[in-house]
């Protein structure tokens, strides 16, 4: 299984991090990959601190654990940057996504030991073309863009089809949802 | 052509309780198996079933209305987990008495208390001996699967016994994974239509269910159940070669992963096998002997076939996620060991409770049961402390 990649979610309660996790799967799922997404359940309280994890391989896959050395690690708030460490097992050629405004001197001093760290203004994004704050769609392009798990326009084609169905009954939020996608995926960078 | 899903194992067992359609589903909300009825309650809503949903107020009741449909002569089915079935114990005892092939999903959980939402098989266990069949899951697909072969099984003329089909709460019940369905119509076919021989509606034949049974025919009628529950592994094998099949998934009591030419192996059941395969897979890759017996079928207990199965190896680890607390370990231990006594097999075996209250299990801890084989393979003493834990935090 040396296709296989871990990827672990850390966030707060609320914020779609789950659902964000489970939305990964589903598009690797459409490209014709093995998906396992799964969320670590606990009492479920807004705003508390919870973890989500994905695995995706080309071949069938058994593990039933949680992942302790992920590939990729994601950070929906970074106020967990002061709680957790979020880099804990990261694999050293793997990378960490956070969702910040911080700048590379600011988050460098909450990871000092990690290199590959990319960073995106979910909230920014999501505000402009969403109108409110929802990080989980950006931060699903983000990933898909540093971890290089499917193509860009495969990735785009697949969650059109995924929000048409999703969305039936509210299709006037479609676009924006895809503009989320297309501005995340320009705007990510590595520190 | 199969149908290729991802699905979360309480939405595959939603799913396939739509397919076959009871006529009856009774159930009471508890974690992790709630999202099944309220799957299903949708099913019903939006027409898509016809069966009667009765939303019970406790699972005792849940278990009555089960009890009270399947003795009227309809298909009847439910879903619980954890403190759901422990409050349903009494029922769940008269379905199997009364010869009720009743159909519940198991999502396991850990019986309170402290309170814990999470999986291990103490639900299960207790109901171990109540005369239900009992098939373990190792993931979404199997769980489906199992689900798909039960009214079969079930409602065998031979048989005629309750069956519960488990799957590990969260760990599979929470998580979408990849999965193979069947169409409808095939499952509709496959299932076929309940037509009981003896039921309350049948004005023809009327008949009373449940009365008195006092000392002169209680121990025959239970020697009648008894001797159901053995009829159960023919039928369990037969079903399953239609399954096969059908769909090209082949099921027996146990699957046996890299068994035949290991030297030590571990037993478990449900999705403990699944990470198990893979820390196999990966002792292989450096020349380890090492195997995997899962078992599928709990109860009837396959003990002859797991014996013979399990014959040629040095040593095996039995693991069992749920504590007995009797001083001599868990139960699938205890089934276990004695069926290599009874079958004059001698095989050194050792027991590791595990996972209690949703403890992780990990590659690494399976990994440390093989290394334990290992020495106590070629250790010339009996196996000290044969009732160990794994994963269990050490006091620093």
């Amino acid at each position: 299984m040396n296709n296989l990649i871990e990827i672990r979610w850390h966030g707060r309660g609320g914020q779609g991090t789950k659902t964000a996790s489970l939305l990964l799967a589903e598009v690797a799922f459409s490209t014709g990959k093995y998906v396992q997404g799964f969320p670590e359940y606990g009492p479920e309280r807004m705003g508390a601190p919870l973890t989500a994890y994905n695995r995706i391989s080309d071949t069938p896959i058994t593990i039933h654990s949680n992942i302790y050395e992920p590939d990729y690690v994601i950070v929906v708030d970074d106020t967990l940057l002061d709680s957790i460490d979020v880099t804990e097992g990261l694999k050293k050629d793997g990378a960490i996504i956070i969702n910040t405004t911080k700048n590379k001197e600011e988050i460098t001093k909450k990871i000092p030991n990690y290199n590959n760290i990319y960073t995106i203004d979910a909230k920014t994004i999501s505000i402009e073309t969403l109108g409110k704050y929802f990080p989980n769609t950006p931060m699903l392009a983000a990933v898909v863009k540093v971890s290089g798990i499917m193509e860009e326009e495969e990735f785009l084609k697949n969650m059109r089809q995924s929000f048409n169905h999703k969305f039936a009954k509210k299709p006037e939020v479609i676009d924006g949802n895809m503009k989320a996608l297309e501005l995340a995926l320009q705007k990510i960078h590595k520190l | 052509m199969s149908i290729r899903e991802r699905l979360s194992g309480n939405e595959a067992t939603a799913l396939g309780m739509k397919q076959i359609n009871p006529d009856v589903v009774a159930a009471f909300p508890i974690t992790p198996s709630t999202e099944i009825p309220q799957y299903f309650s949708t099913f019903v809503s939006n027409g898509s079933v016809d069966t009667e949903f009765v939303a019970v107020e406790s699972e005792h009741s849940a278990m009555s209305a089960c009890i009270g449909a399947e003795a009227a002569g309809a298909r009847a089915m439910t879903a619980t987990s954890s403190n759901g079935l422990a409050l349903m114990w009494e029922m769940v005892n008269i379905a199997s008495s009364l010869r009720l092939p009743i159909v519940m999903a198991l999502v396991n959980r850990a019986i309170s208390g402290p309170l814990n939402i999470h999986c291990d098989h103490s639900d299960a266990m207790g109901v171990r001996d109540a005369g239900w069949i009992m098939l373990f899951s190792e993931n979404n697909q199997e769980a489906y699967d199992n689900l798909i072969m039960a009214h079969r099984i079930a409602e065998h003329k031979e048989v005629l016994l309750p069956l519960m089909v488990c799957q590990d709460g969260f760990i599979t019940s929470h998580s979408i994974e990849n999965i193979e369905l069947i169409e409808d119509d095939k499952v509709k076919a496959f299932v076929g239509k309940y037509e009981p021989k003896d039921y309350l509606l049948n004005k023809k034949n009327p008949l009373s269910i449940g009365p008195l049974d006092l000392q002169a025919y209680l121990f025959e009628h239970k020697a009648a159940e008894a001797d159901a529950m053995r009829n159960a592994k023919k039928v369990i094998l037969e079903v399953a070669d239609d399954f096969e099949k059908l769909t090209g998934r082949k099921y027996s009591f146990f699957e046996e992963y890299k068994l035949e030419d290991a030297e030590v192996a571990i037993i478990c059941m449900n999705s403990t096998a699944g990470t198990a395969k893979a820390t196999v897979d990966e002792l292989r890759d450096k020349g380890v002997k090492v195997g995997l017996l899962k078992l599928r079928v709990f109860r009837p207990f396959p003990a002859e076939e797991i014996a013979n199965a399990i014959a040629h190896l040095k040593a095996v680890a039995i693991l069992d996620r749920a504590d007995s607390l009797n001083a001599v370990g868990g139960v699938l231990f205890q089934d276990i060991t004695s069926a290599l006594y009874v079958n004059n097999k001698n095989v050194k075996a050792v027991n590791y409770i595990y996972g209690i209250g949703g403890r992780d299990t990990k590659m690494d801890d399976l990994e440390k049961v093989y290394n334990d084989l290992l020495e106590i393979k070629d250790s010339e003493n009996k196996v000290e402390n044969p009732y160990r834990y794994l994963g269990l935090r050490k006091e620093d």
